[in-house]
């Protein structure tokens, strides 16, 4: 079992004609990902790999296929357009991987989707990924996951695969792995996925690996000491960079004392959660915490 | 990327936000001259991409034409140190020469996007002149945050509640709202990623002037907005950093000698911090991004290498969209053509993992390759 997207995810690419798109599409249809549709406007009655056929439009792409996931490659400019398409054609999980996408824009979509049935990862993630029902919706390697009970999220794109690399070879499988992105204002929150993982009766443990800049773990481990009964382990990155200066994610500048790594783990280790030490030591923290 | 008080106040100014009447100056000269149309009394401050300039010795008050002179004579041309900028200062190449104000109250004034929010909100303290955040820890009851919808804008009874709070005299409310309201529409039109007004004063006479003022824009929009692009300064950023943005490359200078070069900014991080548990003392952030190719490595690579404070480099590829096989003959090509070949260990895994390896070791190079974070710290560290 897993959250978001399983068996029954039928995956669209907005971008799918595109050097980035393609490249993942086939990635994802090969992992065993259900790939539907992809859309790319003007070249609709296209095919993609010889048999995923290309629409103009989200909405004709759902109309002729039913596609229930959109994943998101078009370049920064275009990917807020490319998010309120989807939503506005009614589908229920949108994942952006784009780069680069002005705070603004993210600011009046995440605004647009308030109230609406659409859920929205990202900007700038890796996306997400169930292994035991083989499905990849964004750009992690695949191979290094194995199917299991323990629930990862990050804000973090390669962290997130070495967290995942230490779990496998600790012989601990996932359940699910989101990445919800390293931007200042992203779709999905620590607190959404969290919350669902919680729910999830067949995720049992949860990995949290937050970094510097905001407030976002705090929230995170206020909602964890109120209604998470699930074992969690933290890990917060970012302990050595200098105040004030964007260390490549545009979220992770330390700005005032809360944002400092060490506000983090204090809130989270206050909360209950297992702090995992350094980063060399995910696998080894969540082995232990689970008694193993 | 960040503007100096006089671009700001500027680009504030066209929005209807009052502000202090003010000249730049290149020279003495031109100080004096403007000193001289200001009616002789002035504040001379030094440009700088940096708060704290007032403790630094980077603000001073002239009581004549010929002493704003000397005073912008003493600061054009020198470093100026303060608390932000570290121990290596940022140039100062232009003054500000400003008209004094007669101040009756100092205020806290800023516009900046909320993450935890997801808008933007204003937040304002009658505490003005102070750090923020040390208001924020010291008197959090004098701290005001108004969230904005994005979708209307800044309404006018959310200006009058935060008029309210800074307790302003009847006369200065609509002034204030009208402050307001134009430093959302300057914060919204031009990408902005923080407007902050530090003192925002209210003078003896009852007017409000934005007496200094900081902003940022946002990076990732300066593709829609090429005339705000036009107004950065790259003399206030490290040299390596402005070569780095340039390649596409994400990096910041930092004070050790290993050099770190990792593809995730996430990972990146993550690299510093075992390096630093180790022992030892990363010399930069450098995230190559998810994309790149071999000559984005190699370029990473020189570009690291020219900072000569650095001795050992770390190299942690995790394969994802990048292929470690390219990662590697980036890193080959770089030392072949690199001055100095300062001790490599290199850890790469993921997509492509054995092919890079292999790569490494075909090139005769003397890397130390090792599988774990942990081993590469520690080999690092050695």
């Amino acid at each position: 079992m897993s959250i978001l997207v399983d068996g029954n995810t039928r995956l669209l690419i907005q971008g799918i004609t595109g050097r980035e798109g393609s490249f993942h599409a086939e990635r994802c249809a090969a992992y065993g990902t259900n790939l539907v549709a992809g859309v790319t406007p003007g070249k609709g009655g296209e095919t993609f790999g010889g048999s995923v056929p290309v629409f103009n439009s989200v909405r004709a792409a759902v109309r002729e296929t039913d596609a229930n996931v959109a994943l998101i490659f078009v370049p920064p400019p275009f990917a807020a357009d490319a998010i309120l398409e989807s939503a506005d054609a009614g589908v229920p999980l949108v994942v952006c991987i784009t780069e680069g996408v002005p705070v603004r824009d993210s600011t009046f979509v995440v605004r647009y989707l308030e109230g609406k049935a659409t859920r929205l990862i990202g900007p700038n993630c890796p996306g997400l990924i169930s292994p035991g029902s083989k499905a990849k919706i964004g750009i992690m390697p695949g191979n290094i996951h194995t199917p299991g009970k323990v629930g990862v999220v990050s804000r973090s794109g390669t962290l997130t695969y070495e967290a995942v690399d230490q779990l496998t070879k600790a012989g601990i499988g996932q359940s699910t792995c989101v990445g919800i992105g390293g931007d200042p204002v992203s779709g999905t929150s620590f607190v959404d996925v969290l919350a669902l993982f919680n729910d999830d009766p067949e995720t049992e443990a949860i990995v949290l690996i937050g970094e510097i800049g905001g407030t976002k773990e705090q929230q995170a481990a206020a909602y964890i000491k109120e209604h998470v009964r699930k074992p969690v382990a933290s890990l917060i990155v970012g302990q050595t960079a200098p105040p004030g200066r964007r260390m490549g994610h545009a979220g992770a500048v330390i700005t005032g004392e809360a944002a400092l790594a060490s506000a983090k783990v204090a809130a989270l280790e206050a909360a209950g959660c297992h702090t995992i030490p350094t980063p060399a030591d995910i696998g080894a923290t969540v082995s232990a915490m689970l008694g193993g | 990327m960040k503007l100096h008080e006089y671009q700001a106040k500027e680009l504030l100014a066209g929005y209807g936000v009052p502000v202090p009447e003010a000249h730049v100056a290149s020279s003495a000269a031109e100080a004096v001259d403007a000193a001289v149309r200001l009616g002789g009394r002035v504040v001379v401050k030094a440009q700088v991409h940096a708060g704290g300039r007032g403790k630094a010795g980077g603000v001073k008050v002239a009581s004549e034409p010929a002493e704003a002179g000397t005073i912008a004579a003493s600061l054009i041309g020198t470093t100026l140190v303060t608390f932000q900028t570290g121990p290596q200062g940022a140039p100062v190449h232009k003054v500000l020469v400003e008209q004094t104000v007669d101040i009756d109250r100092e205020l806290y004034f800023s516009v900046i996007t909320d993450g935890e929010r997801r808008r933007p909100v204003v937040i304002v303290s009658s505490a003005g002149g102070m750090e923020i955040e040390e208001v924020a820890r010291e008197t959090p009851d004098r701290v005001l945050t108004e969230p904005i919808d994005p979708a209307i804008g800044l309404q006018p009874f959310q200006g009058r509640r935060l008029a309210e709070a800074l307790e302003l005299p009847a006369s200065a409310v609509r002034p204030f709202v009208a402050l307001a309201e134009a430093c959302y529409k300057a914060f919204m039109d031009t990408d902005a990623s923080m407007i902050e007004i530090n003192p925002l004063v209210l003078t003896k006479d009852g007017r409000l002037l934005a007496l200094d003022a900081k902003m940022s824009l946002d990076d990732d929009a300066l593709f829609r907005h090429a005339d705000a692009a036009a107004l950065r300064d790259t003399a206030q950023e490290e040299p390596l950093e402005v070569e780095a943005s340039e390649a596409g490359i994400a990096y910041v200078k930092l004070d050790g000698n290993v050099g770190c070069l990792v593809n995730g900014a996430g990972l990146a991080m993550a690299t510093m911090d075992i390096v630093k548990s180790a022992g030892a003392d990363p010399a930069n952030f450098l995230d190559v991004g998810g994309g790149a190719n071999e000559e984005k490595i190699a370029t990473a690579i020189l570009l690291m290498l020219s900072d000569a404070s650095v001795e050992r480099v770390l190299v942690n590829i995790f394969g994802g969209i990048l292929r470690c096989d390219i990662a590697a003959r980036g890193i080959v090509d770089a030392y072949a053509k690199a001055d100095r070949r300062p001790p490599l260990v290199v850890r790469m895994l993921g997509t492509n993992a054995d092919e890079g390896k292999q790569v490494l070791a075909d090139s005769g190079l003397a890397i130390e390759l090792v599988d774990t974070l942990r081993e590469a710290a520690e080999a690092i560290a050695r």
